[in-house]
């Protein structure tokens, strides 16, 4: 009988850590179907980050590197740096990249360091039990701000992929969501085209993914998928932020 | 090869190149910045890549990546800029990634100033980022010393996978001296055979990480990382000794501080006091044995370490002699320098005391 | 012989380069030298300094606080490093720019118009190698002139050898200077 549907050769058969509903899991699978779509596994060396990927290196099956919280891109320009031909991703979510990270990210994008970077924007941070995260929205309930995120105190939700999309070392950006097929299927493109334009040597390229936190937002993996829409397209709205020429 | 005239920091940074060293990622602070300075203009000349990172933070985590791609790879620094530096190094140490840090020390703390100091020994020797590691720290009070232990730094580091610290002084940076680049031997190494290179399935998979979250597993791994200390202590410590045969009084001190003991050891030779000088090379590990040695010895009254700081390497010298003679300190602080003079005069009162 | 020699003008005099000069100059004729510069603000603007010590044996600590020689380009200079003079040797002044004499007696004093003459060359950057040719007339051996010119061939490459004779004149005029005012003081 022939197989139609397998694990991508990118992904090492383990069961992963991820809370049940969430969408880490689908984001791993694009990443490495990806890879595996390209032919470049054995050349591609993936940065994980801090946060609920921090255990990415067990499951994309390259080379990888675990970096300190935040730091991923600066850790990834410097294999890059020295490893030019090969492919280069980090994959962080919204504390680690937009937070902490911040720096680490506007700096890697603004010098257009030809790596890929896979933002997980899920609105909060899981590690670490819910607090709120730089993406968080506007009266989100959080840990960390349980009278809901008020703008006064707290300061408004980033918008990272308009923000890095004013860079020019920035080639490719796009926001993408996993909340339905559709969406997988153009949030895999996205993450396809953003490895392309890197072995292009074109520049910076990065694909936030909108995602869910069932666990965290104490809600069920569906209610959570219907939230993502309702909430968080409204104020990330999806598509392309830049597209070198 | 014929002495070229060099400064303290050039001298660093051209070694570096010598030993093999194509990548430098740093973060302007004064007094170091002829080091990446001449890194930008050489580097790209021999084939490698200098970059300004956004911060130090940046920097020193570039330098992770990059040594955990397997490069010959380095930052420096000064003292504000090397605390920022601390949670990279603890990384760097935890995941056991070779690479040379060059800390060219300046007064603290905080801001503090920008002439020369050894504030930052304890941070450099009893660890400066958190959890069970140790750098490897070398001390030069030359500037050939310096250029002859950056080359051995990166050989240490890559022997034992273990991040190596060149802690100098603003006046080791930016004096000049002659210095020559002799062709020199390397170890012999082991392949980097645990770098991420791209996995095509001729080695195991490589994963460059400190994160152990089983207790039992990173206790294993610390262990392990302190079996690799012994070996380092047994192999690599380092310590001048002068004048110590005959001494009353032996003084302690490393790096530039050394260099004015010495001035202070003629003028006390002068005077018919005979002094010695125990210079650790090594400040980790540290020559605890040659002080335990000397500190046996009848002629040897006392000992007195001296200091650009308010007393830091004293406690090593202190634990190491163990109570077997009265252990004296001399210090300036916050970019001030001792002089000969005041040297002598300490070395008078502790010979007084245990007269 | 130890030569513990403490150079200090204003920044844009030539202070560092003239000490550097001296201290290839010394490593050319094979002996133990160091060069350490004062860094920091202070250099913008204000009051710059060097430090060359220049020796058979070797360099104990690079830092001069009994200096041999003091060469003082500007007045805050000589007000500065006057007393850093060991007795019995020597103070070179930049009569051009500082208006007031030594008050040591216990000293050889060298008054050297260097303004002046550089100014006479033809090129008012020259001043700091007039004085330089002074001290090495004063020097008795320690290093030698031609030592000096071939330094200065070495740091200024290829491209600037043209520039050549004119060091060659300032330290000569220098020298001329350094021995009229000797004549003159005893």
């Amino acid at each position: 009988m022939a197989k139609v549907f397998e694990r991508p050769k990118s992904l090492i058969d383990i069961p992963m850590h991820y809370c049940p509903g969430c969408t880490h899991g689908i984001v791993h699978r694009l990443v490495a179907e990806a890879m595996d779509e390209l032919n470049i596994r054995e050349k591609t060396i993936g940065v994980a980050p801090v946060g609920c990927a921090v255990f990415a290196y067990d499951y994309f099956n390259c080379d990888m590197q675990e970096a300190a919280h935040g730091r991923a891109p600066a850790v990834a320009a410097g294999i890059k740096r020295v490893h030019p031909d090969n492919v280069v991703f980090t994959y962080q979510g919204d504390g680690d990249l937009a937070s902490i990270g911040a720096a680490e990210i506007v700096h890697a994008a603004n010098r257009g360091e030809k790596i890929t970077t896979v933002f997980i924007n899920n609105a909060i941070y899981g590690m670490t039990g819910g607090q709120m995260a730089p993406t968080t929205l506007l009266d989100q309930v959080t840990a960390t701000s349980p009278y809901g995120r008020k703008p006064e105190t707290e300061g408004y939700p980033i918008r990272v992929s308009e923000m890095l999309a004013t860079l020019e070392g920035a080639a490719y950006i796009e926001r993408v969501s996993v909340h339905d097929i559709k969406h997988i299927v153009r949030a895999k493109k996205a993450i396809r085209k953003a490895f392309e334009y890197q072995l292009e040597g074109r520049g910076f390229t990065l694909v936030e993914v909108l995602s869910t936190c069932p666990t965290n937002w104490g809600m069920t993996p569906a209610e959570s998928l219907k939230w993502l829409q309702d909430n968080m397209i409204p104020y990330y709205p999806l598509g392309v932020k830049k597209e070198a020429k | 090869m014929s002495k070229v005239l060099m400064k303290g920091n050039e001298a660093i940074a051209e070694a570096a190149i010598q030993a093999g060293c194509r990548y430098f990622f740093g973060y302007p602070i004064t007094p170091q910045n002829e080091i990446p300075a001449y890194m930008a203009k050489r580097l790209p000349q021999a084939g490698g890549t200098f970059l300004q990172a956004e911060s130090e933070v940046a920097a020193i985590n570039m330098v992770y990546g990059a040594a955990g791609a397997g490069a010959r790879v380095m930052t420096s620094s000064s003292s504000p800029g090397i605390s920022l530096k601390q949670e990279g190094i603890s990384y760097i140490a935890g995941a056991e990634l070779p690479c040379l840090i060059v800390n060219i020390v300046r007064g603290g703390p905080g801001l503090g100033g920008i002439q020369p100091a050894q504030s930052d020994y304890f941070q450099s020797v009893k660890g400066g980022g958190h959890g069970d590691y140790h750098l490897v720290v070398l001390a030069p009070s030359t500037i050939q010393e310096m250029v002859d232990l950056v080359q051995e730094g990166f050989d240490i580091a890559d022997q034992y996978r273990n991040p190596v610290m060149i802690l100098g002084d603003g006046m080791l940076g930016q004096m000049m001296e002659p210095v020559e680049f002799e062709e020199r031997k390397s170890r012999r190494l082991p392949p980097k055979d645990w770098a991420t290179t791209g996995w095509k399935g001729d080695r195991p998979r490589a994963v460059i990480n400190s994160l152990f979250i089983n207790p039992q597993v990173l206790e294993n791994h610390v262990n392990k990382i302190y079996r690799k200390y012994q070996e380092i202590k047994a192999n690599e410590t380092m310590a001048e000794c002068c004048n110590c045969e005959d001494a009353e009084i032996i003084v302690s001190a490393y790096g530039t501080t050394a260099r004015i003991v010495k001035s202070a050891m003629e003028m006390a030779a002068r005077k018919g006091i005979k002094v010695g000088l125990i210079r650790p090379i090594t400040l980790w590990p540290f020559p605890t044995e040659t002080f335990q040695e000397w500190a046996q010895r009848d002629h040897v009254k006392a000992f007195l370490t001296v200091e650009m700081s308010m007393g830091q390497m004293v406690e090593d010298v202190t634990l190491s002699i163990g109570g077997k003679k009265p252990s004296h300190f001399y210090g300036r602080t916050g970019g001030m320098v001792p002089n000969p003079a005041d040297i002598l005069a300490e070395i008078e009162k502790v010979r007084g005391g245990n007269a | 012989m130890t030569e513990q020699i403490i150079i200090a003008g204003f920044g844009g005099q030539g202070v560092m380069s003239m000490g550097q000069l001296l201290a290839y100059a010394g490593m050319l004729e094979g002996k133990n030298v160091s060069w350490l510069p004062s860094y920091g603000p202070e250099m913008r603007g204000g009051t710059a300094n060097c430090n060359v010590i220049i020796t058979d044996d070797m360099v104990a600590s690079p830092i001069v606080t009994q200096a041999s020689v003091v060469i003082a380009l500007n007045k805050p200079s000589l007000d500065k490093f006057e007393s850093a003079v060991v007795p019995g040797g020597m103070l070179f002044v930049n009569s051009s720019l500082i208006d007031r004499k030594s008050v040591r007696e216990d000293i050889d004093v060298f008054y050297i118009p260097a303004n002046e003459i550089a100014d006479q060359l033809g090129n008012p950057r020259i001043a700091n190698t007039v004085v330089l040719g002074a001290y090495l007339a004063k020097a008795e051996g320690s290093i030698s002139p031609s030592s000096v010119i071939e330094a200065l061939k070495k740091v200024l490459g290829p491209g600037k050898q043209d520039l050549i004779p004119l060091n060659e004149e300032a330290l000569k005029r220098g020298a001329e200077q350094a021995a009229i005012v000797l004549e003159s003081a005893h």
